[in-house]
């Protein structure tokens, strides 16, 4: 025999994970359908059944590595699967069961004065919404980022800034209600017992966003080389001019999905909002007076109702808020490719 | 306007690490000077202290005199982002800024500042330092097009054009040529031969036959032992360095005999 490395060998032809895949979801029916088992089962025992099949097959045909190569690459997929199957479900239920509730009269009238069975609406709920997380936003994101500037430009490995590293970690892990109690202790000690204000919600879910927003302006300042600021500093532009100028804007893309991503984990928070900002039936514009209801709370007090009518408007303001959520993701996406520096 | 710079006893220290020891030379306004040595023996180190720059690394300090033109760089009351402004600075790498069209990056100095430029000021800018830098030809058509569009040796000319567009006095060059090929580096070369004649350049390299070709003098620096500072070995006109050095060194290092 001479030396020569073998360099083919034999290969599945390129349907042959498609055929695997069919057959065992057929074979995996039969007892499915005579045990009477569920669509989950069968397709659970059709993936166990694929994983055991196209590998076994492929060893026998092609060998060893390429045998564990497709049980590995049928695990990945199927992790994939069960991961993403959930969200995609979820996303199809309220889509159903909201669809249904969605009218021009649920999106513009409030629940002021609606009884029983009567069609009313998520207009205060949206207002709610969109005024304290804007006010939340607007408290957290100036002191999120000027705190990540701080670490990455000024604080390096100071005593200071690992305090405060440590503490934004801490902060991350605050339960939300325990941030809510904060915020009606807050708004308490200053206006007196009785006062509810929309903006005490934002005090409560800015402490919410901060560490959120810290984090992710850190780590997309950290990535911006120093040869930028190097190049900066050598034209002889002061430190805070390059920060202003070359720093915030090359990493802008990245701490705009952050701030986005903060939001998005803020605005569904149920627990803080209804300490701290209450419910009402009416529509209020004032953030500094008076009650205020937001989508989350609204779908908690519909589903508490317990009646057809109820349930049917809890699913409403669900969609609306998935709603609120995907489009804010899609802006964030949007201006990250806008400010993104271009490459030609 | 170019200025000579006199450095007398200078020591480096990063925190209490002594970086490069006892460095005496006078660099010469209109003329090309150049660093060799070999790696961590401080060249680059020596270079940004020249403007400053080392700063930007925390616990880096000086002790010891830097003067251009009698004036002293490190005096209490200089501000480094004047010194900065004065003596400009091309790095090994090309950094253009990534935000910036080409014509934006060669008026980074100026933007950055916010100084106000009239439409035709910078235009005339732009044209004036992308020409002096032998790129406006090959960019004028796609002036705002990003930066780091361009081939590696364009940007690196890029950026010796953002750094001209500030009208230095001195010109710092850290391995200009390193990441280039040898296209892009004889037209780098070309260029220093050409802003000899308006600025002061010191430019670090690893490349002898670079440093016979573009300049005037050398200082050739070395370590004694590993973990010892760098210091200067020789510092002389760039012709005798190559052919009749004082020290042995010298020229067992030039020779290829060491290092």
């Amino acid at each position: 025999m001479s030396s020569t490395v073998a360099l083919s060998h034999a290969k599945l032809p390129r349907w042959a994970p498609a055929l695997v895949g069919v057959v065992s979801l057929a074979a995996a029916g039969l007892p499915a359908m005579l045990l009477g088992w569920g669509l989950f089962a069968w397709l659970v025992a059709s993936v166990l059944l694929f994983l055991a099949a196209l590998p076994g097959w492929s060893l026998v045909v092609e060998g060893r590595r390429s045998a564990v190569d497709r049980l590995m690459t049928g695990l990945v997929w199927s992790a994939f699967g069960v991961a993403v199957l959930p969200l995609v479900w979820l996303i199809y239920v309220v889509v159903d069961q909201g669809a249904q509730a969605i009218n021009g009269e649920f999106l513009t009238y409030s629940m002021r004065g609606v009884i029983g069975d009567e069609q009313g609406g998520v207009y205060h709920a949206l207002i709610g919404t969109v005024f304290i997380t804007l006010a939340a936003t607007v408290v957290s994101v100036p002191i999120g980022i000027l705190t990540a500037v701080y670490l990455v430009e000024y604080g390096g490995r100071s005593k200071l800034a690992r305090w405060i590293t440590f503490l934004v970690d801490v902060m991350t892990g605050i339960p939300s209600i325990v941030a809510g109690l904060f915020a009606l202790a807050l708004v308490v000690l200053i206006f007196g017992p009785a006062f509810r204000m929309g903006f005490g919600g934002s005090i409560a879910l800015s402490l919410l966003m901060i560490p959120t927003v810290v984090r992710s302006a850190e780590e997309m300042f950290r990535l911006v080389p120093m040869d930028l600021r190097e190049a900066s500093y050598a034209l002889g532009v002061p430190k805070w001019r390059t920060i202003l100028k070359v720093v915030v804007p090359t990493a802008i893309g990245g701490v705009i999905t952050g701030i986005v991503l903060a939001i998005s984990r803020v605005i569904g928070e149920t627990a803080p909002l209804l300490v701290v900002a209450g419910a009402t039936d009416g529509v209020n514009f004032n953030l500094f007076d008076g009650r205020m209801t937001t989508l989350p709370v609204f779908i908690y007090s519909q589903y508490a109702q317990s009646t057809p009518a109820g349930y049917q408007r809890a699913w409403g303001g669900a969609l609306v808020l998935i709603a609120i959520v995907m489009l804010l993701n899609l802006i964030a996406r949007l201006l990250g490719k806008l400010l993104a520096p271009k490459k030609a | 306007m170019a200025k000579s710079i006199d450095v007398s006893d200078l020591n480096i220290y990063y925190g209490d690490f002594l970086a490069v020891e006892g460095v005496s030379m006078t660099i010469k306004a209109r003329s090309v000077t150049a660093f060799i040595g070999p790696s961590g023996c401080g060249k680059s180190t020596m270079l940004r202290s020249l403007n400053r720059m080392h700063e930007v690394i925390p616990g880096a300090r000086v002790e010891g005199k830097v003067m251009v033109d009698g004036q002293s760089l490190y005096g209490p009351d200089v501000d480094p982002v004047a010194v900065r402004r004065s003596i400009g600075m091309v790095f090994q790498r090309p950094n253009p800024f990534p935000t910036m069209s080409i014509y934006d990056n060669v008026l980074a100095g100026s933007r950055l500042n916010s100084r106000k430029l009239s439409k035709a000021d910078a235009d005339d800018i732009v044209e004036r330092s992308l020409t002096h830098a032998n790129l406006w030809n090959e960019v004028k058509d796609r002036l705002g097009k990003p930066g780091q569009g361009l081939s590696g040796g364009q940007q690196q000319r890029l950026c010796i054009a953002r750094a001209i567009a500030v009208e230095p006095e001195v010109l710092l060059m850290d391995e200009p040529c390193s990441a280039l090929d040898p296209i892009s580096t004889s037209a780098i070369e070309d260029l220093i031969h050409e802003l000899k004649s308006d600025y002061t350049i010191v430019i670090v390299t690893h490349n002898m036959q670079q440093a016979a070709r573009v300049s005037d003098e050398t200082g050739f620096f070395n370590l004694k032992a590993a973990g010892q500072p760098g210091h200067l070995v020789e510092f002389n006109a760039t012709k005798k360095m190559f052919t009749n050095p004082d020290e042995p060194a010298t020229e067992a290092y030039i020779s290829g005999r060491f290092g």
